[in-house]
């Protein structure tokens, strides 16, 4: 009489769904801790950006002609960018804050605080910047240790075989189904290793050669980056490939079962549909 | 009223409302103090793996920035600094007391005298930008020797002509100040400048006396320094956070 339901043999057209462990625990509260840490330092970088909206290469500032700039002309609002300039008026440059129109690099919405405040800004981002490297390194440690990160994060020869047929399936919004569904694809996990192996420990550093203190500590960082103002551009390059990796994920995400997937990563159970046998 | 105009106007409303709650949630002053314990961890740590002496860089003639930008005040209004100013820095002196065996005051043309040392740096401004200078000054280490610090010592705190905040109640009535440790008091780097690119150092950078304080960032190097006073806490001076930045939220440790 219950064959009917737990039966797959009586219902051979529906694939059966299987629960599994996916993601371990150490490995969802590093997850969330960073979804934390990285939208306050998020956040908080850019009240910090406003207080001098410019961005230059090598060891000092050339005010004259930055590299990047947010700036106001009268009451437009001006990106440059290298040698391109476009009016971002109303997001960008100039904005309104409590609908009163201000001159700043990113708008009120995007900062922390809302209102300019670098002090405050400054205190948030400092503070989070040890909850993320900490946090981070823990998942490195762990991950390696266990193998774990290069078994399922870094691809492997034979992925990168496959890589042609993940472009167009990712293309088409094709996602794997069954127990390849669990498994990262070769796209996945070049994106993964680029932030864990790269971009990551790269705002990290090049953030920590900002400090004038650790600049006496370790000069060579400066010769690594090509000076401090190098690597305030390289810490703000490195954001806008953060901030690009994380608006991919969400709609992945949400392209590829939004519940199932959450559910994955807050209680690590994940489930597959598998072909009847 | 047209209700799309309406419905866009609840949304700008209520993300408005939200914002500003958001700003009182993280601007409230215990959060601030919470996380301010981050400035004790990299005081910490800087301080593990500094040392005590290591060394700012130090650049060539070529990397000086023709542009080397001024903060703050760039030209004090202050009475006593103006009629000082007008004539040329004749009646200033130097006036370094608190708590020293031999309190002692020096004129320019004294400090010029002492030993100077020379160095080309960059400044670092918490805002975010860099320029690179070269200052000429007296070390402040062998001038605390002279003075002779009593044991209790621990902070050396430079008071300023300059008023940057004319509303403030505090008993510094807004003047700046600035402070440091022991540690950056007696480092080889930190010079009392007096010269700024091989000339006398220009008013908008803080004449007739600046500090440089190479391993921090902007604000700690304090200009129109009128007093140095060597103190064992810095409870009694402002709002007891050790400088005018400081007071307003900034970390005393700004070496990051």
């Amino acid at each position: 009489m219950s064959d009917a339901v737990f039966d797959a043999g009586a219902t051979p057209a529906r694939p059966r769904k299987t629960i599994i462990r996916r993601h371990r625990v150490l490995v969802r509260i590093n997850h969330w801790i960073n979804v934390a840490a990285l939208l306050l330092m998020l956040f908080s970088g850019l009240q910090i950006f406003n207080a001098h909206p410019h961005l230059y290469w090598g060891q000092k500032s050339t005010f004259a002609d930055p590299w990047v700039s947010m700036d106001a002309r009268g009451d437009r609002g001006l990106t440059k960018v290298g040698g391109l300039v476009f009016d971002t008026t109303g997001v960008l440059g100039r904005s309104k804050v409590d609908g009163v129109w201000q001159t700043r690099g990113f708008p009120a919405w995007l900062t922390l605080p809302a209102q300019r405040n670098l002090a405050v800004g400054r205190n948030w981002h400092l503070f989070f910047a040890w909850v993320f490297t900490l946090n981070g390194l823990v998942y490195l440690v762990t991950g390696l240790a266990g193998r774990r990160l290069l078994r399922d994060v870094v691809p492997t020869k034979d992925d990168l075989k496959h890589i042609g047929k993940d472009i167009v399936d990712h293309a088409r919004l094709k996602f794997p189904k069954g127990r390849e569904a669990a498994r990262y694809q070769v796209l996945q996990r070049l994106a993964y290793s680029a932030m864990v192996f790269i971009v990551l420990p790269l705002i990290v550093l090049t953030g920590l050669t900002m400090s004038p203190g650790l600049n006496a500590a370790f000069p060579f960082m400066l010769d690594l980056f090509g000076g401090r103002q190098s690597a305030r551009t390289i810490h703000f390059l490195c954001m806008v490939l953060i901030v690009g990796f994380i608006l991919v994920h969400v709609v992945m995400v949400i392209l590829a079962g939004p519940i199932n997937q959450l559910r994955g990563m807050i209680t690590g159970k994940f489930a597959i549909e598998e072909e009847a046998p | 009223m047209n209700r799309r105009i309406w419905l866009a106007g609840a949304v700008g409303t209520m993300g408005a409302a939200m914002l500003s709650a958001c700003d009182r949630v993280t601007q409230a002053p215990a959060t601030l103090k919470r996380l301010l314990i981050a400035e004790k961890w990299n005081r910490s740590a800087h301080r593990a793996v500094l040392g005590r002496g290591a060394l700012a860089r130090e650049f060539a003639e070529t990397d000086i920035s023709p542009d080397f930008r001024a903060n703050g005040s760039i030209s004090p209004n202050d009475a006593d600094y103006r009629l000082l100013l007008a004539s040329n820095f004749a009646d200033w002196r130097l006036v370094i007391d608190g708590l020293v065996e031999r309190p002692m005051s020096l004129s320019l043309a004294e400090l010029r005298e002492q030993p100077a040392r020379t160095q080309i740096t960059r400044h670092d401004c918490v805002e975010g930008w860099s320029s690179i200078g070269k200052w000429k000054g007296a070390p402040l280490a062998p001038l605390l020797d002279k003075v002779g610090l009593k044991p209790q010592a621990k902070y050396v705190v430079f008071h300023c002509f300059d008023t940057l905040d004319p509303s403030a109640k505090d008993n510094t009535q807004g003047r700046y100040y600035e402070s440091v440790d022991l540690v950056d008091a007696r480092h080889p780097q930190t010079i009392l400048a007096y010269e700024m690119n091989g000339a006398i150092l220009p008013v908008r950078h803080g004449a007739p006396l600046r500090l440089r304080v190479e391993r921090q960032l902007g604000y700690k190097h304090a200009k129109y320094v009128r007093r140095i006073e060597v103190v064992d806490s810095l409870q009694a001076i402002g709002r007891g956070r050790g400088g005018f930045w400081e007071d307003r939220g900034y970390e005393w440790y700004a070496g990051i």
